[in-house]
């Protein structure tokens, strides 16, 4: 569609015309604003903690263990130097094997999830499969941050509660 | 011809002026839309609706997805 409109307005004389075909769907996903009524509403990119200590495929789990003395979160994103997510860290897996890497140690490929999930539909899924956190990362795999369980659940319990 | 861009070239292009149209019904651009988009459903493109526009600065359309 946005490109019959793009060739409409070529047509209509405009000289410099471009189109985004990716589109809204793109944008929301990659957890950028947005203006209309729909923005009002919660969803997982509204609970999704942004400053979240990561680690690099090299780093040793005892460097790991003692950045993550300071975050409450249970888990460790592992990304790149484009903040790709490449796996994860479970805490239990930090604590205990401080000599690898967090290469040897991370689960790779975990699920993740775009910002625009409605909170319904994640806090469904997180209490599912008993899951502590989600983590959200753009389309193309970038890391967001993480959104903990129990702020999912509060917030939705909130606001279907209205 | 329309030149295809992707959300990074968007966002730059926005910084610098362009203009983003977005062509969905009414009621959905309503819901969401992009920040500093106006709406002109696909429809309804014609002189007399895109007469708000400035043809000396680009014009970047966009609808839902790949659609």
């Amino acid at each position: 569609m946005s490109s019959r409109a793009a060739w409409r307005l070529e047509s209509l004389g405009f000289p410099s015309v471009f189109e985004y075909q990716p589109g809204k769907l793109d944008w929301v996903s990659a957890g950028l604003p947005v203006e209309g009524t729909a923005a009002k509403i919660p969803n997982l990119g509204t609970v999704t903690r942004r400053d979240v200590v990561t680690c690099r495929l090299g780093d040793q789990l005892s460097a790991v263990k003692a950045r993550m003395a300071s975050d409450p979160t249970s888990t460790c994103p592992v990304v790149n130097d484009q903040g790709i997510l490449l796996g994860l860290l479970r805490s239990d897996v930090i604590q205990a094997n401080g000599a690898k890497t967090a290469e040897e140690a991370m689960i790779a490929g975990p699920v993740t999830f775009r910002p625009n999930v409605a909170l319904e539909e994640i806090d469904r899924y997180l209490t599912d499969h008993k899951l502590g956190h989600a983590v959200v990362t753009t389309s193309e795999g970038e890391l967001i941050g993480l959104a903990g369980a129990d702020e999912v659940h509060r917030r939705h319990a909130e606001l279907a509660a209205k | 011809m329309p030149t295809t861009i992707d959300r990074s070239r968007l966002r730059e292009m926005l910084r610098a002026g362009a203009q983003l149209v977005e062509v969905l019904a009414r009621r959905e651009y309503d819901e969401e839309h992009i920040p500093g988009a106006i709406s002109i459903p696909l429809r309804e493109l014609n002189r007399a609706t895109t007469s708000q526009l400035d043809k000396s600065r680009p014009v970047i359309t966009y609808c839902y997805d790949y659609q």
